[in-house]
């Protein structure tokens, strides 16, 4: 059954002629995103520019049976917004990125869809405020997906993650009703916590018309540092004891032997390639004194938990450079090989070390490349596994090594994925983490929203 | 999808021809596979941010020849029309986290396809006929020289611009500046100066644009090399540095004008070569030098050493010449400096002009927001897709006057002509001055 020229002029009457996307050329354009799957050529590509279209869209599209795959700029890693297969349309919310309001007095903004995470944290300090959730892909990433996908970054572990800074939101219901939930408020307890149920619903649940999105004052000071450990374990000691001295930093960065060699290599940045680990922290508050103690303080851990060196930035280019082994990681990595696979399985913080020496003889069992950094605070790390999908031999053995990646993650009390989600890429291991109940309940939940099952619906729970 | 795209038939299977196509295409298949889709480049490509759509950033692009390439798609003329919607600007690869080696997947892909689909019969003329013949180009363009006022009217007379009514049907309603009365060629066709106190001798090569439409700039090149003690080379029958052929796909019109600018380099001695125009530049540095292997082995030596000696002139008096720069005074006259492309993103020269500007007397110089965003013009780009041309080009002018610059400064003529049309059309009495102009203007 191919889409009809009678509904898709329909479609092009609600958005126009030139937003109703039908060459082969421009559909293929989106068939993928980030994650390294194979692509879904769309029925159709819909562009509303206006919330009133996209209601009108998501009715049209629902009352004609189409499956939806909703997409901002399609920078996720699971698959999320690959569209289905058959008569699948992807609805485009990337013109709808207005910034409607951002209230200085009652610390919130109301946005659109589509808005750039980037440039929404760029905008809003401006007017002296902060947005902190910063993923890897936020110069690009739109907000609508950011909670679609509960991004996450490097300010997890003191400042939370997207659904931390979702106050409220209206959606389109499948039958392309609005639906209001949260508040401009604090305190809010009128109806179901709808936006916590939204974040990470990976477009399952209904569309994000607008967004209530909560703001904070920044910090006054900040101070960043480098400490390197012989020995990985070390490294997590060290993590283990900065939290229970009651120092919550804003970034605790972890890179593993392995990356620091890719980073050093491709780089060139002067790191010690002989260490077993390098930790970057930064902490950062309201009283520059305070930060000072802080930073001494953490110091003071490093050196006591055996690092063997440490450097402290005293100005803003220091910072930059010491931050240069991080921002050079998933670059230097990419470089390596063709394909990157960039995985997410999280543990418990204490898990840190088993789990990146498990990451490593699974790498050395399947014979593969593999360098680990990630959010030490969090334990989400992101084991990145080097090789080219083009050798099936070896792509095989990349599949097996995730498998098991999974495994132990799940062995050691954590997490499929901490912060990427589930998409495609790993609905299948759901059951796995959960129970088939479980996974009966969530299908339940979304018939109850979806009874047609059309939002991207081989996603997540399947 | 249009009734004249060809389809993958019954048996999954593209016509025969376009599985030559997609065999072709494969040979670049390395470079594309190390795209991996994380669609960084949607942060800085000048096109996608005028359309918001995917298949005209790399991203997708580099989807579609991959698709192209593994037979998922036969329409090799609907990929070759969202290949040709780039400035090739390199913004994308300046920006790529994963290094994808995107300006060398473009320029082969487009030749690849070019011949496969063959040349419009504008360009065939153009680049087969007139470029590689410098005599008749020179000679057609120096009797429109003295002709034009026939069919031109003032735009603007601060900016310098024009516009031809009676043209709009072929030239739309373009705001340029008039071919020169006399191109620089025309008062100064060859040079060959020995080295002065300097002990310095460059070639100088003067890019087509600074020739025909703004030979002030080449002049004003000249007059500061003389004034510091540079000899210069400069031979007849120096040719356009091939990229616009190359950039429209044509690989035999780019190897014929590489290997006559090349022969005319070889039989010179100098110690750098210096062009006033970074798009020429970086072709000498950066293109000559990636796709050599259907070359001799006299040939690749010749260009790798070119590589070694070109500069950008601002960076040759900065670096090289290290001349005496004045203290910056930061107060007068109000300049505003664009970064061009293949200025910072493909010689990562952002320092020098700067530098340059600072020292002009009575003059400071203001940065404008988004001072690296492409101006849109991408050479041949703009006479292509003219309306897209334009909406890139109103983010660059916008950009301009949000600081109230009296003037505008940059290091390439094509941008130039490209932010004339956009303040001409404006109406916004701002002039735009090549860097190097003011600071021969400061000599005197």
């Amino acid at each position: 059954m191919a889409i009809s020229p009678a509904l898709g002029k329909e479609f092009m009457d609600i958005v126009g002629k030139d937003n109703v996307l039908t060459e082969e050329t421009d559909r293929q354009a989106y068939s993928y995103d980030a994650a390294v799957l194979s692509p879904v050529v769309p029925a159709l590509v819909v562009i509303p520019t206006n919330q009133e279209e996209l209601g009108k869209v998501v009715k049209l599209a629902y009352e004609n049976g189409l499956p939806i795959t909703v997409r901002g700029s399609g920078t996720n890693l699971s698959g999320a917004s690959i569209p289905e297969e058959g008569d699948g349309i992807v609805i485009l919310t990337n013109r709808l990125n207005k910034i409607l309001e951002i209230n200085q007095e009652d610390l919130y903004a109301v946005v659109e869809p589509g808005v750039i995470t980037a440039q929404f944290a760029a905008a809003v300090a401006q007017r002296g405020l902060f947005y902190p959730p910063d993923p890897g892909s936020q110069g690009v990433s739109t907000l609508g997906g950011n909670v679609a996908l509960n991004a996450g970054g490097l300010r997890g572990l003191k400042y939370g993650v997207t659904k931390d800074y979702i106050m409220g939101m209206e959606i389109f219901d499948y039958r392309g009703e609005l639906i209001k939930s949260g508040s401009r408020t604090v305190k809010y307890v009128t109806g179901y916590n709808m936006p916590a149920l939204m974040a990470a619903s990976e477009g399952t649940l209904g569309v994000f018309s607008n967004l209530i999105i909560k703001l904070v004052p920044p910090p006054k000071a900040a101070k960043a540092m480098m400490a390197v450990f012989d020995d990985i374990n070390q490294a997590s000691e060290t993590v283990a004891s900065i939290i229970a001295a009651h120092i919550i930093p804003c970034t605790l960065e972890l890179l593993d032997k392995n990356c620091i060699k890719y980073v050093e290599a491709d780089a060139k940045i002067g790191l010690p390639v002989e260490a077993g680990g390098i930790l970057l922290i930064e902490v950062d508050g309201g009283h520059a004194q305070m930060v000072e103690e802080d930073a001494a303080k953490v110091m003071e851990i490093c050196k006591k938990c055996g690092c063997s060196d440490i450097r402290i930035a005293s100005n803003e280019e220091e910072k930059n450079k010491i931050w240069a082994a991080r921002r050079n990681a998933l670059p230097a990595l990419a470089r390596a090989r063709p394909t990157t696979v960039l995985e997410d399985a999280t543990v418990p913080r204490s898990q840190i070390p088993a789990m990146i020496k498990a990451v490593n003889e699974i790498a050395k069992k399947y014979r593969l490349e593999v360098g680990t950094f990630g959010h030490a605070g969090d334990g989400n790390l992101h084991p990145t596994i080097l090789c080219d999908r083009r050798d099936k031999e070896e792509f095989h053995r990349v599949e097996q090594a995730v498998d098991e990646i999974f495994d132990v993650a799940l062995r050691l009390k954590g997490t499929l994925s901490g912060e990427h989600g589930i998409g495609m890429a790993k609905a299948k291991w759901m059951e796995k983490e959960t129970n088939r109940a479980t996974i009966e309940f969530a299908k339940n939940l979304r018939r109850a929203l979806d009874p047609k099952m059309l939002f991207n619906a081989g996603k997540k729970f399947v | 999808m249009s009734d004249a795209a060809q389809t993958v038939n019954a048996a999954g299977q593209a016509p025969q021809d376009v599985r030559e196509l997609a065999a072709a295409l494969m040979e670049i298949d390395d470079l594309l596979v190390s795209c991996m889709r994380c669609g960084f480049c949607m942060g800085v490509c000048p096109v996608f941010g005028a359309t918001m759509k995917e298949a005209d950033v790399t991203r997708g692009k580099i989807a579609l020849l991959e698709n192209l390439a593994h037979e998922m798609i036969a329409d090799a003329k609907g990929v070759n029309e969202k290949l040709n919607r780039c400035l090739l600007c390199g913004s994308c690869q300046a920006n790529c986290p994963s290094g994808v080696k995107i300006m060398d997947i473009f320029l082969r892909a487009r030749s690849i396809v070019i011949e496969y689909m063959g040349l419009s019969p504008v360009k065939k003329f153009i680049f087969r006929a007139l470029l590689v013949r410098p005599k008749l180009f020179n000679g057609l363009l120096d009797l429109s020289g003295k002709f034009q006022s026939l069919f031109l009217k003032d735009a603007s007379k601060v900016v310098g611009t024009s516009c031809a009514p009676l043209l709009n049907p072929l030239i739309g309603d373009r705001h340029f500046p008039a071919l020169a009365k006399e191109s620089f060629h025309a008062v100064l066709p060859s040079l060959n100066s020995p080295a002065g106190k300097s002990g310095l001798k460059v070639a100088f090569f003067p890019g087509c644009v600074a020739d025909k439409i703004f030979p002030n700039v080449a002049h004003a090149s000249i007059k500061v090399l003389q004034k510091h003690g540079v000899g210069i080379y400069m031979p007849e029958g120096l040719v356009c540095c091939g990229i616009p052929a190359l950039a429209s796909g044509d690989r035999a019109s780019y190897d014929a004008l590489l290997r006559q600018n090349l022969k005319l380099f070889a039989a010179g001695s100098f110690d750098y070569l210096i062009t006033p125009c970074a798009t020429c530049t970086a072709t000498f540095k950066e293109i000559w030098p990636k796709l050599t292997e259907k070359y001799s082995f006299v040939e690749r030596e010749q260009i790798k050493k070119l590589h070694d000696k070109t500069l950008d002139i601002t960076q040759f008096l900065v670096d090289v010449l290290k001349v005496e720069l004045s203290e910056p005074e930061n107060s007068g006259k109000r300049i505003t400096y664009h970064d061009s492309c293949h200025m910072k993103k493909s010689l990562g020269l952002v320092a020098q002009p700067r530098k340059i500007l600072k020292s002009l007397p009575g003059c400071q110089l203001v940065e404008m927001p988004e001072a690296d965003r492409c101006c849109g013009s991408g050479g041949s780009f703009t006479l292509a897709h003219y309306d897209l041309s334009k909406q890139i080009g109103q983010r660059k002018r916008d950009n301009i006057v949000s600081v109230k610059p009296d003037m505008v400064a940059v290091g390439c003529p094509a941008c130039m002509m490209q932010m004339m049309d956009m303040l001409s059309h404006n109406n916004d009495a701002i002039p735009v001055k090549h860097v190097i102009e003011l600071y021969a203007d400061s000599l005197s």
